[in-house]
């Protein structure tokens, strides 16, 4: 079930475009900031609230790689693995994360903390390798500082 | 017309086309998946590319898609040139990338799309050496099989499932090469219109799973030109056998009625033909064995009917010839309609306003281009599928030509024209009693009992011209309502009024009647679709006959006492009460038909009846076009038509007239020589001693396998082919192998071309009509006399401890012989009964109990599905459902004693 | 040296609020223009400075403007877009302006929406621009409350709205067909053209979409004519240009300079040359989608015409640098990968081809390479051009591709001769036993 405050923003998006449908990428966006992922459930509820299928939404929701489809951990980690940040050795800040966590891409932690998903170039190219977790952005990094980082999260 | 240089030679084109339908049209192999000719154009698939050359001293040129362009006078382009060539075999090498090499175990192979453009491309060595992508496939439901490691992307399934037929629950999924075609979770494909899937789908993702338990290569099957017998509109289909059983229906192209698509009910349906019910031997139940011989059976029944004085039922799912034998052999006087009294009135109206209205009735095609649509009391999904397929078109066409040919692009451009229109859509106006799948497209749905209906349509006539009769103590949101709806026909160039007898009620007739009038009356090209209920009602009227209720009384009153049943369930057409009276009246019961029922059960002698696929006949669908099917294969056991039974039966009588019918030409000529009305039907198509280059025309393709060698096992001599001495095709694959005649193309086919995409070869025009023009002959023209009907209904009231009983119908449930194939069998709802959520609330039921009710008698107790459209005082009933007995609806039910209207019940049930 | 799209910009500083903003000269254009000047001069005069859009295509400005059917029967409401979908890599410019002066932003696209008289624009941002999203929506706010959006502006008759939309992901939303399919909340492939999106746009509307850095040149040009324009370039070209340079130089970053400063002074004089320890092997001189420029390159003046006549393209005018210490197949397989990743699978050589190329590519890169792979890449490059595709996402991603194994072509022979990556030590191939 969509929540109130959840409807309320979906009708605010719904208001700015000529058709319900046409707001659908926002109110998946908006059921995943509260739920952090979109499930089966919450795409049947706004495939009904903005009157589409729920196979013309998944079809939607499918094609964007930062609509999850399926439960992610409290934080998701975004490694950048674009070329600059390949140039810059992404590759070891990765490999250290996939040691630290014991977990490869697209996997969560047991304790549900973490997930780790590559991302294509967080535009931040002068300042790889980068990554980012939740809103926050961290930039030129090294592997000694994994470890602070990571423990800003719980 | 333009002039168009294709590899420097000139050609004439229509221009405005696009180049590979221009290509196409000149009969140059062009491969091609995503553009399809119902579909347009999007450019996906990239296969098409051709070189364009600027002008003439452009020697370089640039490939180009040549469904995305315009054919532009002067144009000039080469299919032949080497980078195009070399391009067109790597979208090839690309596709094969992931493509299973499984073509030999593959269900499409021998009729595949993809492997015909693999072929013509000429890409031959794979390059690819990395592993191939596989996906896990769905249950999609009885109808189709998922193999979605075939897929090649190439978007035609979505378009046409979802944008085309406005389907639900099939989309694509994922991005980049991860992308899947499909559900979002397994299940049963809801849409009416699927099993085209399996005909849209260029590979083996899509497979029709009824034709997967009995599987068989198009090039063994053996095929005849069929005509759908499952609803009134008459889709033209091509029926394959092997082995002596019916194996599947694919579409039979007809550029005016059903074009590239059937519904799932006329799909699938066939499969009744191969089922245990069948009546496969002659009965005589007074002697045993019963089963008898073929001769015995004829000789007890013309016996039979020598003595007693014999009346005839005809039915209208039999063909005009089985009917019109059955009127010779008992006379004009003792022939009766086999349909149930409203039925039969409703269906001579409607043949009353096709003959003598002012409007046309167009043909589905032309439906797609009407520009705005009233439906009057017609559930269309379920009573004649097609039709409101075509609707969806139409509605969503209307805007296209408007605001599409403003920005200059073209109509096949369809991902442009998409973009452009948005969710616009023309005009369509639907009064009915329940939802129906086309409210979602419609500008205003109305829902309100029959006569409610009949009022606001009588309303909207006399909007358009005062000549109509004035509609007393309408509702002022009505007339408004009315005003609307008279507006849009009024502003539309071909409005269309669409209504039928589904309903049950002869005002609604009248009401669409005097909408159509009153429009012509304007100058108007309005055309009328009437819905009729079974795929020879129109046909069966225009023979003409007595009701059924007459021949009850006849019986009852002694006038007769022995009945000649012509492939009909009575017990379908009038209350077990009534038919069982009337049998057990009945010295002698001779029944014809090719499904054991009720009524064949309380027959003496029981004929096996020739199904359509054993058959030669005529049906004339709802807008009057006579159309002929072809028996597919010959039939060894004792079974054969029923007007070859009955003209056989005549024949033992010496019968001098029908003693002279020794086939099937016979037969037709002699109906046309009696109804000038019919006389068409010789046209419907060439008689059986046709020959093209003195063959036959063959129904098996000229690679059909084992030949001589298929039923070895039973007897190692080779016996003679059988003969068909009813048309001109030959049984086998010899015959002529080119083009026949519109009418008799028994599969498509051409050189290079195995898939039903050949179909191409065989138009026109890409997407026009056949070659020599469409198969069928329309008889009916409006005369123009009929006045403006007077009819006007008083406003429903609903009736103290009673409901009044509306028929609802259902694509898989409501037609006789399609509930008898095994797939739709899956399809088909239980039996409900629908009433009104308030008078539930006041009934204290709730949805899932049961309520009891009788209607003439027959006492009904159904579960009930509440809706909040029903008006009050009505209810709604599946119409033909199994499980459901019959009552001839609309009509008052009596609620059971325990429930009184508009009083607080003590129980429920 | 004038800088006028990042004067304002201070690294590290909060951006200038409206009032801020306006004192040093803000939303000075958006009076002028509302108040002196007909959309039919804004056009013409933008057209007059040969702004060339800066999202990659280089494409005039005002020509663009110009498709878009003017006057009382035109389709309404018309749309303007920016394009803040910076998602091709290597790129980040955009990030820039929009975190620095989100105001610089508005004031162009209210001037542009002017110009083509739309009155609904929207912010097309990707997701992963936190900062600019909350600068932007708390900038849009402000200009609401100033009046410089929504009804009658500077009673001027004139209404616009505003919208910050942030995308879900996928670099095919950089591209503004398939950009205004997400807008419209669906899958984001690109539309076929014609129709262009002048005609039929954002739902079927007449729609301009314009890259950040051509909307922030706008207010510039309005205010100083469109010969100060031209002028600010040192060739042909006009304007300035953000320029940016990334991978293992000694002080990557991202500068406004004359449009036309050569590739050697970008790289030497502004990201201090490359590191220590590390030389140059070439360069992709604007983004993932460009082609490679190597060292006989380096003095050519980095602006449209004369780095396609190198053979390659501007792009977005972000480079990124090859060393010698990075493997050009690995660099080369890094690209593909995200080329297969990105495609939407529309169109068969696309979402077919790519993933093709990048199974070779990483074959090759561990030493499990075939001379004939070389042969399909080759055709890849040819087949996979502009035109045979549905749109510019697989063209582009030939591009770095071809030229790689143009200039590349040995290092790309000694993987497959020597059966492993000269590069890696560690993935060193291993005869099977």
């Amino acid at each position: 079930m969509l929540t109130a405050e959840e409807k309320h923003q979906i009708d605010h998006e719904i208001s700015l475009v000529p058709s319900p449908k046409n707001a659908c990428i926002e109110a998946l966006k908006i059921v995943q900031q509260s739920h952090g992922w979109v499930s089966d459930e919450s795409l049947q509820d706004v495939a009904e609230y903005v009157g589409m299928s729920t196979a013309e939404l998944d079809s939607v929701a499918t094609f964007y790689n930062l609509i999850f489809r399926r439960p992610v951990g409290r934080h998701v980690i975004l490694v950048c693995d674009s070329i600059s940040c390949y140039v810059m050795g992404y590759e070891d800040i990765r490999n250290q994360l996939f040691e630290k966590l014991s977990i490869q891409y697209g996997q969560t932690t047991a304790d549900g903390r973490f997930t780790i998903l590559p991302n294509c170039c967080l535009g931040t190219c002068d300042c790889a390798p980068a990554l980012m977790i939740d809103n926050d952005l961290y930039r030129n990094l090294t592997v000694e500082q994994l470890d602070d980082i990571l423990s800003k999260y719980t | 017309m333009a002039t168009i240089y294709i590899d420097n030679k000139p050609y004439e084109v229509k221009a405005g086309k696009n180049l590979l339908e221009a290509c196409l049209n000149l009969g140059k192999d062009l491969p091609y998946f995503c553009w399809h000719p119902a579909m347009g154009s999007v450019g996906a698939c990239r296969q098409c590319a051709v070189k364009v050359y600027k002008d003439e001293n452009d020697t370089k040129g640039k490939l180009f898609m040549s469904c995305m362009e315009q054919v532009r006078d002067g144009m000039r382009v080469s299919i032949e040139d080497l980078e195009a060539k070399e391009f067109r075999a790597h979208i090839i090498g690309w596709l094969m990338t992931n493509h299973p090499h499984d073509c030999a175990v593959c269900d499409e192979g021998g009729s595949c799309h993809l492997q015909d453009m693999t072929v013509i491309t000429g890409h031959n060595y794979r390059q690819y050496s990395f592993q191939k992508r596989t996906y896990r496939n769905q249950y999609l439901g009885p109808f189709l099989n998922h193999e979605m490691n075939r897929c090649i992307q190439c978007y035609r399934c979505v378009r046409y499932y979802k944008d085309y037929a406005g389907g639900k629950d099939l989309d694509v999924f994922a991005a980049h090469n991860h992308l899947y075609f499909g559900r979002a979770e397994d299940g049963v494909l809801e849409s009416e219109f699927s099993g085209n899937l399996a005909e849209v789908c260029p590979t083996g993702v899509f497979t029709d799973k009824t034709l997967k338990q009995h599987y068989t290569r198009k090039w063994d099957l053996t095929s005849a030109p069929s005509v759908c017998h499952h609803c009134s509109l008459g889709c033209n289909t091509i029926a394959g056998e092997r082995y002596g059983t019916l194996r599947n229906i694919t579409n039979r192209y007809n550029g005016e009625v059903n074009g590239y698509f059937l519904c799932d009910r006329g799909r699938f349906g066939y499969e009744f033909v191969n089922s245990a019910g069948r009546v496969r031997k002659p009965l005589v139940r007074s002697q045993l064995p019963e089963a008898t011989d073929k001769y015995t059976a004829l000789k007890t029944a013309a016996s039979v009917i020598k003595v007693g004085r014999t009346i005839g039922i005809g039915s209208p799912r039999a063909s005009l010839e089985s009917n019109f034998v059955l009127k010779k052999l008992v006379g004009e006087d003792n022939f009766h309609h086999g349909v149930s009294d409203v039925d039969h009135d409703l269906v001579e109206m409607a043949l009353h306003i096709l003959r003598e209205g002012s409007a046309r009735t167009p043909t589905l095609q032309e439906v797609e281009k009407a520009d705005a649509v009233f439906i009057l009391g017609e559930d269309l999904t379920n009573t004649a599928p097609m039709l409101a397929l075509a609707v969806r078109q139409s509605v969503r066409q209307q805007p296209m030509l408007e605001t599409v040919s403003k920005a200059n692009i073209p109509l096949w451009q369809d991902a442009a024209v998409r973009g452009l229109v948005q969710t616009d859509k023309g005009p369509l106006f639907i009064a009915h009693y329940i939802p129906t799948n086309l409210d979602e497209l419609a500008t205003h749905t109305f829902f309100d009992s029959p006569d409610a209906i009949a009022r606001l349509g009588f309303a909207v006539a006399n909007l358009i011209d005062a000549g109509s009769p004035e509609v007393r103590g309408i509702s002022e949101e009505e007339q408004a309502l009315a005003q609307q709806i008279a507006d849009a026909l009024m502003k539309a160039n071909n409005p269309l009024i669409i209504s039928g007898t589904s309903s049950g009620n002869e005002r609604v007739l009248k009401a669409a009647a005097n909408i159509a009038h009153a429009l012509v009356a304007k100058e108007k090209a309005a055309g009328i679709s009437l819905v009729v209920p079974e795929c020879n009602s129109l046909g069966l009227a225009m023979l003409g006959g007595h009701k059924l209720e007459s021949a009850f009384e006849a019986v009852l009153n002694g006038y007769a006492d022995t009945v000649i049943i012509l492939e009909n369930d009575l017990y379908r057409r009038a209350s077990a009460a009534t038919v069982d009276q009337f049998l057990e009246g009945c010295k002698q019961v001779i029944v014809l038909d090719s499904l054991h029922n009720p009524t064949t059960e309380k027959a003496g002698i029981l004929l096996p009846a020739a199904p359509f696929s054993e058959a030669d006949g005529t049906l004339i669908n709802n807008e009057g076009r006579a159309q002929r099917f072809f028996q597919v294969h010959p039939v060894q056991q004792e079974i054969q038509e029923s007007w070859h039974w009955l003209a056989e039966m005549g024949t033992i009588m010496a019968d001098q007239e029908i003693s002279d019918w020794h086939d099937y030409d016979d037969v037709v000529k002699a109906i046309s020589k009696e109804y000038t009305a019919l006389e068409g039907i010789r046209k419907t198509a060439p008689p059986s001693d046709f020959r093209i280059a003195g063959q036959r025309i063959a129904r098996a393709p000229h690679r059909f396998s084992g030949r001589t060698a298929m039923n070895a096992g039973l007897n190692v001599s080779e016996p003679k082919p059988a003969e068909d001495p009813d048309s001109p095709l030959s049984y086998t694959m010899e015959g002529y192998r080119g083009q026949p005649p519109s009418s008799v193309i028994p599969f498509f086919w051409s050189p290079g071309w195995n898939s039903n995409q050949a179909s191409n070869k065989y138009q026109e025009e890409i997407g026009g009509h056949l070659k020599g023009g469409d198969p069928g002959v329309r008889l009916i023209a409006p005369d123009g006399t009929l006045p403006f009907s007077e009819a006007v209904p008083q406003k429903f009231i609903p009736l103290e401890g009673h409901l009044y009983m509306l028929p609802l119908h259902h694509t898989f449930g409501s037609e006789e012989l399609s509930n008898q194939s095994a797939s739709i069998m899956e399809r088909i709802p239980e039996p409900y009964v629908k009433i009104n959520a308030a008078d539930a609330i006041r009934m204290k039921l709730d949805e899932g109990q049961h309520l009891s009710f009788s209607i003439e008698g027959q006492i009904y107790q159904l579960p009930v599905k509440l809706s909040q459209t029903i008006p009050s005082g009505t209810a709604g009933m599946p119409n033909g459902l199994p499980g459901v007995p019959f009552a001839e609806l609309p009509a008052w039910a009596i609620l059971n004693r325990d429930i009184k209207w508009k009083q607080q019940p003590q129980t429920t049930f | 040296m004038e800088k006028p799209l990042t004067q304002h910009i201070v690294p590290g500083r909060k951006p200038l609020s409206l009032k801020e903003y306006e004192k040093v000269g803000g939303y000075q254009s958006v009076r002028k223009v509302l108040k002196e000047m007909t959309p039919e001069e804004v056009q013409t005069l933008v057209k007059d400075s040969n702004l060339r859009g800066r999202g990659g295509a280089g494409f005039s400005t005002g020509l663009k403007w110009s498709f878009v059917p003017m006057g009382p029967d035109a389709a309404q409401p018309k749309y303007l877009v920016a394009n803040a979908d910076e998602m091709e890599p290597g790129t980040f410019k955009d990030r820039v302006l929009l975190e620095g002066n989100p105001h610089q932003l508005i004031e162009g696209m209210i001037v542009a929406s002017y110009a083509i008289q739309a009155s609904i624009s929207y912010v097309f941002l990707r997701w992963a621009y936190k900062v600019a999203a909350r600068e932007i929506s708390h900038a849009i706010q402000e200009a609401y409350d100033a009046g410089y959006l929504g009804k009658n502006i500077l009673g001027s008759g004139f209404n616009l709205d505003m919208h910050l939309h942030t995308g879900v992901g996928r670099y095919m939303c950089g591209e503004e067909t398939a950009l205004l399919n997400a807008l419209e909340g669906k899958r984001a492939n690109p539309r076929a053209k014609p129709p262009f999106p002048q005609v039929s746009g954002l739902f079927g509307k007449p729609t301009i979409v314009n890259n950040v850095e051509t909307l922030c040149c706008l207010p510039h040009i309005i205010n100083n004519g469109a010969d100060w324009f031209k002028k600010l370039g040192l060739t042909e070209d006009a304007g300035t240009k953000l320029y940016g340079v990334s991978g293992r130089v000694k002080n990557p970053g991202c500068w406004e300079l004359p449009m036309g400063t050569t590739i050697r002074e970008i790289l030497e004089e502004h990201a201090g040359g490359m590191q220590d320890g590390y030389l140059f092997r070439g360069l992709l001189p604007g983004g993932a989608s460009t082609d490679f420029l190597v060292e006989e390159h380096l003095d050519l003046p980095m602006d449209y015409p004369s780095i396609q006549a190198a053979g390659s393209r501007m792009g977005t005018g972000t480079m990124i640098i090859l060393d010698d210490q990075t493997c050009p197949v690995g660099f080369t397989l890094n690209l593909q990968h995200f080329f297969a990743q990105e495609s939407c699978g529309f169109c068969t050589p696309c979402r077919e081809g790519l993933p093709w190329v990048e199974k070779i590519l990483l074959a090759i890169d561990k030493g499990e390479g075939k001379p004939e792979h070389l042969l399909t890449l080759d055709f890849h490059t040819k087949y996979l051009g502009p035109g045979n595709t549905f749109c510019a996402l697989a063209p582009g991603a030939m591009e770095p591709l071809q030229s790689a194994l143009k200039y590349f072509r040995e290092d790309f022979e000694r993987h497959i001769h020597e059966h492993h990556c000269p590069w890696s030590k560690s993935k060193a191939w291993q005869p099977s036993t």
